[in-house]
């Protein structure tokens, strides 16, 4: 931590509980866990004092999903011990960790639809009889939990028929009902509206007794000065302070999220004026998150798209290449053009290089050059035959021009490396002559070095006249290309900062907008 | 977690580029033709019968049909789809050559080309309902399986249908262009050459592959995959169609009841071939020489005096041992 903008209120460091006995509830000590490529987490720290609600924060990729999956027995630590009340905590499973009362709750819910709640609850270990589930004391069993819990449901209704915020309460009383004596829970309050999530925080108050402890993982400020007693602030995969949350201003804690300074000097230039609009989107809306979502990309612009996970930025993408539904008018240099799938795209023009790459993007069984001649293969026909010479002749060319490392064309892209799949999927489209590339997350995954190079390439063709929208949850990514970077929250469109004006705070506070943080973060004074 | 991490630049060149998709799909082919081989040389062994030319000609009559199904098969299952009505649907074409030649007195030429169409319209349906509706393929082809069951034996009112009357049906199948092979053969051969070069060569080959390997990469991409399934299943559809007038040729007749469980062994031709169920990979070789595994071990089994219900048995056990091998050679260099 270079820079410290305010003293804030320093937790204590002691690690005794309240109640006088010499362990923490659970402490974590340099845990570490390295995926291919990336560092997740490293050294990382956490204490949870007994009868406490410690909030977890962090920038997406700051390491908080992977410290609960550690925790619950998803991951295995690479180094670092964990302990239980001072007794070591191996967890090999999910299943384990209940048992020994680590309980999470997923941000996703993982709940069987088409059985009933009491069914969800218990699965795995249903009261038997005989050898036959025993139904009644199933359903009393759930009765029970749920007035113990003070949970109004109905242990015999199917969960699917529940709101998302119902089925929130069938994943906490699952977890509680293991007798938890340690609560992790990872954005809980996502999906849930203002009247669910005091039910939620009562429900959370009246969990943390003497005995247990809550973590408590969330983006939204408010909710964390609400219900937590002290912060732990991750970021980059390392530990960074922890924070009593009584006295502590929202800035202090945003400053310690975002940190890393920026380098200023490699900022874009100041676009120039007048450039024609190649892309303007009206009002987009989906049923599910977006709302009237409005912009304009230029020629030769790259736009950044900014906002926290869930925020929508993806779901603008898709809807625009036509993967998803949406109603709203866009127009390609001037046209109105109606996108129902994203064959419909890439007729306009329009490539999608999707954050999930293996997924939506590559070919993985395949080799360079089909991956690469995927999109332009219906272009480059004689008479319905591919041409195979040729195919091959661009393909080499492209691994030429992006520099792609491989063998040869002939080797399948699930034997390269995260980079150089990346490049891969952006030569399709530039074999296919978009106009208009949407990257989503263009460098997840992707090692430091790689990184330059994509960032090099983007904007090398934004300096070819190609009009890129990025969409990035690294902002110190979004300041570096974009002239302008437009801000979402949940499904809107929160804000449209010059590059100028933008930083990494003001991005923040726009991104946390609706999470109601905009009155705290009005005192925040612009760091930069 | 190993297992997926990336082999890198750090290798060399020489090797990585040794173990090209070429080189897998190779090995596969010839572990299939060795299973042939070894599948041969037993019967040759086991019974003075099977090396007769009359036998090897019985055998590659019945690999014909089998195979021309299997032809089209691979594709839809090169998507990742299934295709079950391949086998009453090639009777249902068999019925509707009946019926346009017999019945209707048509050119002999236009009642081929019609038995065609008939199956070519069968696997649009089919192509239709996979796209269009999103009912899973496997459920879509079992529908009209016996849809397609149930309309050859209205049409032909559950009497087959006799070629008696049509000069020169028979010479379809069984006339030989090439002394002592039978035509039947040559069109298996000459379908397969076709399917190969659409597999291999042609869009819908090409995009068949890329659904079966990631439908919705490919989508993304900006393939209308919808379209292009239900011109894979038309493709399948003009085979099964194919298979049915070489089938009513070789009878010389239409035969209603006929036709159900020869789906099952046309897709089991191309999974021995080697072709992934998963979608993605798909050899036309790897097809034939699977349908040729197929026909020489049901006439081995038979030349064998094997009562039948135990020759089931043990083309099951091949199947299982067929597939089971290609698991455990993916499995070491996945």
């Amino acid at each position: 931590m270079s820079t410290d903008p305010s003293p804030p209120a320093r937790a204590g460091t002691p690690p005794g509980a309240p109640d006088g006995t010499a362990h923490p509830l659970l402490r974590v000590e340099g845990i570490s866990k390295a995926f291919p490529g990336v560092m997740a987490l490293d050294d990382v720290r956490l204490d949870l004092r007994h009868g406490e609600v410690l909030a977890l924060v962090g920038e997406n990729g700051a390491g908080k999903s992977t410290l609960m999956k550690l925790l619950s027995g998803i991951y295995q630590p690479d180094a670092g011990t964990m302990e239980l009340e001072g007794a070591p905590l191996e967890v090999r499973s999910p299943r384990q960790a209940n048992e020994r009362g680590v309980a999470i709750i997923h941000q996703e819910f993982h709940l069987m639809p088409d059985l009933s709640v009491a069914q969800n609850i218990f699965a795995g270990r249903e009261p038997r009889r005989a050898g036959f589930i025993d139904d009644r004391a199933l359903v009393r069993r759930a009765t029970e939990l749920f007035r113990r819990l003070e949970i109004p449901l109905d242990p015999r209704q199917p969960v699917s028929q529940l709101s998302v915020a119902g089925q929130q309460m069938v994943e906490i009383a699952k977890a509680l009902s293991f007798d938890a004596k340690v609560l992790i829970m990872d954005e809980p309050t996502a999906a849930l509206n203002d009247v669910e999530v005091r039910t939620l925080f009562r429900l959370i108050r009246g969990f943390v007794t003497p005995g247990t402890g809550v973590i408590y993982i969330s983006h939204r400020m408010d909710e964390i000065k609400d219900i937590s007693d002290r912060i732990t602030v991750l970021r980059d995969g390392r530990y960074i302070d922890t924070l009593a949350t009584p006295g502590t201003a929202v800035k202090d804690v945003i400053a310690r999220m975002v940190g890393r300074e920026i380098r200023t000097d490699v900022r874009p230039a100041p676009a120039p004026e007048g450039r024609p609009v190649v892309l303007s989107v009206r009002g987009l809306s989906t049923r599910k998150l977006l709302k009237d979502v409005t912009f304009d990309l230029h020629e030769g612009e790259i736009l950044g798209f900014a906002g926290l996970m869930g925020a929508g930025r993806t779901e603008v993408a898709r809807a625009l290449v036509g993967a998803d539904r949406s109603t709203g008018h866009v127009e390609v240099r001037g046209r109105a053009v109606t996108v129902r799938n994203p064959a419909d795209a890439v007729r306009h023009g329009i490539g999608y290089l999707s954050e999930d790459r293996k997924r939506y993007g590559l070919l993985l069984d395949q080799d360079v050059t089909a991956n690469v001649m995927l999109s332009s293969l219906g272009r480059e026909t004689r008479a319905g035959f591919v041409r195979d010479g040729d195919s091959r002749r661009v393909a080499t060319e492209m691994v030429r021009r992006l520099a792609i490392k491989t063998p040869t064309v002939r080797q399948r892209t699930k034997n390269l490396s995260g980079g150089n799949q990346q490049k891969v999927v952006l030569a399709k489209w530039l074999v296919r002559d978009c106009d208009v590339l949407i990257v989503d997350e263009p460098t997840r995954g992707i090692d430091v070095g790689a990184k330059e190079e994509i960032y090099d390439l983007l904007r090398a063709l934004a300096d070819q006249g190609k009009s890129i929208v990025m969409i990035s949850s690294e902002l110190p990514e979004v300041l570096r290309l974009s002239e302008r970077i437009v801000v979402m929250c949940e499904g809107r469109v929160t804000g449209v900062l010059d590059n100028d004006d933008a930083t990494q705070h003001n991005i923040m506070e726009l991104a946390t907008q609706f999470g109601g943080a905009e009155h705290l973060l009005a005192t925040t004074g612009d760091a930069r | 977690m190993t297992s997926t991490t990336t082999v890198t630049d750090a290798l060399p060149d020489a090797v990585v580029a040794s173990r090209g998709p070429r080189y897998r799909q190779q090995l596969q082919q010839i572990l299939a033709f060795a299973g042939l081989v070894v599948i041969f040389a037993f019967f040759s062994i086991a019974s003075p019968y099977f090396l007769d030319w009359a036998n090897i000609k019985g055998i590659l009559l019945a690999t014909a049909v089998t195979g021309i199904m299997a032809l089209g098969a691979t594709f839809v299952i090169a998507t990742g789809g299934i295709d079950l009505s391949v086998g009453t649907g090639m009777t249902l074409c068999a019925v509707m050559t009946g019926v346009f030649l017999t019945n209707l007195g048509l050119p002999l030429v236009v009642g081929v080309l019609g038995g065609i169409a008939a199956g070519a319209l069968l696997g649009f349906v089919n192509g239709l309902n996979v796209s269009f509706l999103g009912i899973p393929p496997f459920i879509a082809t079992l529908a009209t399986m016996m849809v397609a069951q149930g309309l050859s034996l209205v049409i032909s009112g559950t009497k087959p249908i006799y070629f008696s009357d049509v000069p020169g049906f028979t010479q379809i199948a069984l006339g030989e262009l090439v002394p002592g092979l039978p035509n039947a053969v040559l069109i298996f051969f000459a379908a397969a050459v076709v399917a190969g070069v659409l597999l291999s060569k042609s869009l819908i080959g090409r995009y068949a592959l890329s659904i079966g390997s990631n439908e919705e990469a490919t989508a993304i991409s900006g393939i209308d995959v919808r379209r292009w399934k239900v011109v894979v299943y038309t493709v399948a559809g003009v085979f099964t169609g194919l298979a049915g007038v070489v089938m009513a040729s070789r009878l010389n007749s239409a035969q209603p009841g006929l036709g159900l469980g020869y789906e099952l062994e046309a897709i089991a031709a191309v999974v021995i071939g080697g072709t992934s169920l998963r979608g993605g990979k798909a050899t036309i070789l790897g097809t034939v020489i699977g349908a040729l595994i197929m026909a020489t071990l049901t006439n081995g089994l038979r030349i064998m005096s094997i009562p039948q219900e135990w020759q089931k048995v043990a083309v099951g056990i091949v199947i299982l041992l067929a597939v089971y091998t290609d698991i455990l050679r993916r499995g070491k260099d996945a």
